[in-house]
């Protein structure tokens, strides 16, 4: 008799990649459609979050309808200015530059005691400002670049980078948008390096954030399907690495939601007067 | 054989009007085909994430057949036709997820509300939808059929009512958003499969799912409508995520052979009685050994 043992289940963050892509430019066309728009404009940093967004608005719209912005500020990397272009330059779009520097430095100088952190936030909404404006500019949706895994770790700047009203890759961890860029092409020096919000020289988001990608959306994904510290534990996840997983995901809730209103009446938007956003 | 249609369609969301236009459309476009029976998905006049605005949306059935008979006419259809189509309901103050088969131009004939309303996850349906109370077959000029909405099919025990009660067809309609993309089809479309092909084949009838297309606020209705034969077997599939019309033939002849060679809802019809006082036991209402 031959005794077999079935291997300990765990959840596979492999997708198919083919039937993503087609889902997300599907969603992308309609999303504007019904929005009353036919193109769209993606800030393109030079990192694979973007350059998937832009892979994804080109396979959706066709290159002419999809405008791309670069947003440099003095201190960003020469590199993502190098991967920014060679990005647009893949997908067939021409890249706008606009320098944010006199935006930022503007403010900067009107305060002494800035510190780099804050300094980075105020580059994501010098960012977000740019972006809304040439929106209005060029009649072109923005499209959100944010990842699952940064978006639980609440790893962006509040009404700066999450700001576009759709986002194609909101739902997909930051390994399976590595793996989603390789499938559309994005180019493989964009996809390997480090990922880097490049607000502060040196950053890494692996270092911001102590935690390897890798490791973190597997742990990412067991916890919000509601496995068992020790079932995660059992993976070969450390107790520590749970920890900050954890500790992230429940200390930034807020930051994934709209501004908390102080409810007094049975009308009170989102709470009593519930309509969906695409009721019209 | 009955020459029948599932139209697997895109709402204008929240736009009855534009809805109904984009309906005629396609009903035009069907015409030359000339199916005799059309099955819309579910809430497939309005989209079926509306929130409070089930309020403002819902018809009364006397409003649907009345809207429907005025799309009949705009087409210009001629003879009969027998359209199967879910819809929110307003009934006096009470609002349900429905579906109706009516025969146009003349009658409704029957109305089903949804019994299970999915309030989990992505659903929210019980927070604005009151509950149907029943599962029923009931006679078309086709024979007999049941109607059964989206996650009613998912409980195994609706499809037996129904094939007990002598369907011979269970139309389907369903808005099912896609989701697990691990394999060659998304989880939910696959899950679909899997359960109309094992209830057509339990008991011997056919199984026809109209599921809704289109995204809504992110979520993107699948598609993948299914015609199952009742032997189980695939006759035909819809592609995922876009609009399309499944031609077919409804042939109610294969349903004694089949029933003859597989006769698992005679053994039902037989075995039941021996299991109610285990449900009723179960259900907490009596014990069953006394």
């Amino acid at each position: 008799m031959r005794i077999l043992e079935a291997p300990q289940a765990h959840e596979v963050l492999e997708l198919n990649w083919p039937l993503v892509a087609d889902f997300l430019t599907r969603f992308i066309r309609e999303e504007l459609s019904w929005r009353g728009y036919e193109k769209a404009i993606v800030a393109v940093s030079g990192g694979v979050d973007s350059a998937t967004t832009l892979a994804l608005a080109v396979r959706a719209l066709g290159a002419e309808k999809v405008h791309a912005l670069f947003l440099p500020h003095k201190d960003s990397s020469p590199t993502s200015r190098e991967h920014a272009y060679l990005v647009a330059k893949t997908f067939g779009v021409a890249l706008e530059e606009v320098d944010i520097t006199p935006m930022v430095e503007g403010y900067a100088a009107l305060t002494p005691d800035l510190t780099p952190h804050r300094k980075g936030n105020v580059m994501a909404r010098a960012r977000m400002i740019v972006l809304f404006d040439k929106s209005e500019a060029y009649k072109a949706l923005p499209l959100g670049t944010g990842n699952k895994t940064e978006r639980l770790f609440g790893y962006f700047t509040w009404h700066g980078d999450d700001s576009p009203p759709i986002n194609p890759l909101g739902d997909l961890y930051k390994t399976q948008v590595w793996r989603l860029a390789e499938y559309l092409g994005v180019p493989e020096e964009v996809v390997e390096k480090p990922p880097t919000a490049d607000l502060i020289p040196g950053q890494t988001d692996e270092a911001d954030l102590g935690v390897r990608y890798l490791r973190a959306d597997v742990i990412l994904e067991h916890y919000l399907k509601g496995y068992s510290d020790q079932y995660i534990l059992g993976l070969g996840f450390t107790e520590e690495e749970l920890r900050r997983v954890k500790e992230r995901v429940n200390r930034t809730h807020w930051k994934r939601a709209l501004p908390t209103v102080a409810l007094l009446s049975s009308t009170a938007i989102g709470e009593f007067y519930l309509r969906p956003l695409d009721y019209r | 054989m009955v020459r029948q249609a599932v139209l697997q369609f895109r709402p204008e969301k929240a736009r009855l009007k534009e809805s109904l236009a984009r309906l005629k459309a396609h009903l035009e476009a069907l015409r030359p085909h000339a199916p005799e029976v059309v099955v819309l998905p579910e809430a497939a006049l309005t989209g079926y994430f509306l929130q409070g605005g089930v309020r403002e949306l819902a018809l009364t059935r006397h409003e649907l057949l009345e809207l429907l008979v005025g799309v009949y006419e705009e087409v210009g259809w001629e003879g009969l036709l027998d359209v199967v189509v879910g819809f929110y309901e307003r009934d006096g103050g009470a609002y349900y997820n429905s579906a109706a088969y009516l025969e146009l131009p003349h009658r409704l004939v029957h109305v089903h509300r949804k019994v299970f309303l999915p309030t989990y996850g992505v659903f929210d349906e019980e927070r604005y939808l009151a509950r149907g109370r029943r599962v029923e077959a009931f006679n078309t000029r086709f024979g007999r059929a049941a109607l059964l909405i989206c996650e009613d099919f998912w409980h195994s025990i609706t499809a037996t009512l129904a094939a007990l009660d002598g369907a011979e067809v269970i139309y389907v309609p369903a808005a099912s958003p896609a989701r697990g993309f691990r394999g060659e089809w998304p989880e939910n479309v696959l899950r679909w499969r899997t359960l109309a092909q094992a209830v057509a084949a339990e008991h011997g009838l056919y199984v026809v799912v109209a599921s809704l297309v289109g995204f809504e606020g992110g979520k993107g209705m699948s598609g993948g409508s299914l015609v199952v034969g009742p032997d189980g077997r695939l006759l035909a599939e819809a592609p995922l995520f876009e609009e399309a019309a499944l031609l077919f033939h409804l042939d109610r002849e294969r349903i004694p052979p089949v029933r003859y060679d597989s006769p698992l809802l005679s053994d039902l019809e037989a075995g039941l009685p021996l299991l109610l006082p285990d449900l009723e036991r179960v259900l907490g209402r009596r014990d069953a050994n006394p």
